[in-house]
């Protein structure tokens, strides 16, 4: 039976740069997905583009190609990402310069565009669209003119148009992690669009790829016992016309892929297992079978599905005010009390100057007795040292700038052993919201564009 | 025995929206029987009071032999909002592995 292998290189925004060279040279390879964007980056990129229409797009994608284009048009390895971000357009203008330097010809990019709905969202709120945030029920009106970034996930369909076209390369903006392993699957296997069970099975998939190593070791509870986490394999599936596949790695490379650190992973950030819903179907994770079919294989089974939802998710993002975090480390006898006269020196100076947080807009944390998880693990009764974090957050940029300047003060004015601030004073940060929300799909699906071009 | 959680499951967490995800899974089909008999809700909702602030549900996961916990309300605003160190529940897999649940001897291993 045909098996195609689908890699995942990048797991999010900041991952292991070498990670994807190492996974593609490390052994045989079909497909190889690339994600780039967190809830939030897109709305990093809407203010780079503004800045130069040029940007907009994940730039250390552009990095990546330059390493292995010529690798991949040799072994016609595909790359599917989200790396185009706002500015698929651009980021592909750049891929096709970095194939003219290199001397690599007949490289075919896909664009994939539709996702990015911010320049349609006062017409589609005149047209009686709410975008009702899903957690709230509230309606997006209040922040339409602070959103920073409006765009639906996209399922696999436009980029199975654009593999079908032959792209090399296929760029999209917002669109699901799992989608980028599911359209292979249904390009190489000709998968109909009503075959729930195996577009769930792909979706799976594509779900435990999705984190990178996080399925091949990485993150894994018995941490103790995985070898070589330096090295870790990032993720490959093998995957087979059936539906079935087998979670695996690139021979050679650290980390482990056992039943255990597969279920971790098809357990992360889950919400109802049994909807688990895409653009593309409703997969049922109660479903799933593991089985250790060999050493760093894991054959996943059984999974069923039902029909896609009429909705599309719609992640939007609007300014929502600032924040600053800082930090000292206090070593000493009475380390935990020293910390915690430290803050409330921090908290009185402010008041004294007219700058009050109300309690939920600022934050005193001892790191090292327990801030993460408070009374849930053992706290030493006297540690060494600890980590005195302070945050707020507010509207004026100015209040928190004046926070910021209340902290480096206590080495000479604090008690005794305070230390570890070289940081420099924390400047006030961009607070950017995150507001999910649903949309009758046909609305985005209408707009959907896929352009596949050579260089 | 009295024992904590993690001498007979494993753990991973992280963000869903403003609360956090907890997956469980026990090492055996005993021992999934005793995460359902007595990690439940209401014990969850306990264990983790200094953190969760909203209504904790549960999932049954039996083919993993795992149960599914979401912790509404637990990330102090979410993402980007919080002000908390762990604002993406990534550490509450940790916690509720400290849980203590009563196990006969015969199902403890060596060294988890």
């Amino acid at each position: 039976m045909k098996t195609i292998r689908i890699g995942n290189g990048q797991g999010f925004w900041g991952d292991n740069v070498d990670a994807p060279v190492e996974l593609l040279r490390g052994g045989p390879l079909d497909y190889l997905g690339m994600d780039y964007l967190a809830e939030v980056t897109l709305s990093i990129m809407m203010r780079q583009k503004l800045r130069n229409p040029e940007l907009g797009y994940a730039t250390d994608f552009i990095g990546f190609i330059r390493r292995v284009l010529p690798e991949l048009k040799e072994r016609n390895v595909r790359v599917l990402s989200n790396a185009g971000g706002l500015n698929p357009l651009a980021c592909r203008e750049k891929i096709f310069e970095v194939a003219r330097e290199l001397g690599v010809e007949g490289v075919r990019v896909g664009v994939v565009e539709g996702d990015d709905i911010l320049a349609r969202l006062p017409q589609l709120m005149a047209e009686g669209h709410r975008l009702e945030n899903m957690d709230s029920g509230e309606p997006i009106a209040a922040h339409a003119a602070h959103a920073t970034s409006v765009n639906a996930y996209l399922g696999a369909r436009p980029v199975v148009e654009a593999l079908d076209q032959g792209a090399l390369i296929i760029l999209c903006g917002r669109i699901t992690d799992t989608a980028l392993a599911l359209a292979p699957m249904i390009h190489e296997f000709g998968w109909g669009e009503e075959e729930w069970d195996l577009l769930a099975s792909g979706t799976i998939a594509g779900h435990i790829l999705e984190c990178g190593p996080q399925c091949t070791g990485g993150n894994f509870s018995r941490w103790w016992e995985v070898p070589d986490l330096w090295n870790v394999g990032y993720p490959v599936v093998e995957a087979s016309a059936d539906g079935t596949f087998v979670v695996t790695k690139q021979p050679g490379t650290g980390g482990m892929v056992t039943v255990d650190t597969v279920a971790e992973q098809l357990l992360y950030e889950m919400g109802n297992p049994r909807e688990y819903i895409t653009p593309d179907v409703t997969a049922d994770f109660s479903t799933a079978q593991l089985a250790q079919e060999g050493k760093d294989r894991v054959a996943v089974s059984g999974i069923r599905g039902g029909p896609r939802t009429p909705f599309l998710k719609i992640s939007a993002s609007y300014l929502a005010g600032y924040k600053a975090s800082g930090e000292i480390t206090i070593c000493g006898p009475r380390a935990v009390e020293k910390a915690h006269l430290s803050a409330e020196i921090v908290w009185k100076r402010l008041e004294r100057a007219g700058i009050v947080f109300a309690e939920e807009n600022r934050s005193t944390e001892v790191l090292g007795v327990g801030a993460c998880l408070p009374g849930l693990l053992a706290a030493p009764e006297e540690p060494p040292e600890v980590v005195l974090r302070l945050g707020v957050r507010d509207p004026d940029p100015k209040r928190v700038e004046r926070f910021g300047k209340e902290i480096a003060p206590l080495v000479t004015a604090g008690p005794p052993g305070v230390t570890g601030f070289a940081q420099g004073r924390p400047k006030p940060q961009k607070v950017v919201a995150y507001w999910p929300a649903l949309m009758d799909r046909r609305v985005v699906e209408d707009h959907l564009q896929v352009s596949v071009e050579e260089a | 025995m009295k024992v904590p959680l993690h001498r007979i499951a494993h753990a991973r967490s992280g963000d869903k929206g403003d609360g956090s995800n907890v997956g469980l899974i026990a090492y055996s089909e005993e021992g999934y029987d005793i995460l359902l008999q007595q990690v439940t809700v209401d014990r969850v909702r306990e264990h983790f009071a200094t953190v969760c602030h909203g209504k904790v549900e549960r999932f049954e996961v039996p083919n993993l032999k795992a149960l599914n916990f979401l912790l509404h309300d637990s990330l102090g605003g979410g993402g980007t909002e919080s002000l908390k160190i762990d604002a993406q529940g990534k550490t509450h897999g940790q916690g509720l592995l400290q849980m203590i649940v009563e196990v006969p001897e015969s199902l403890l291993n060596e060294e988890t």
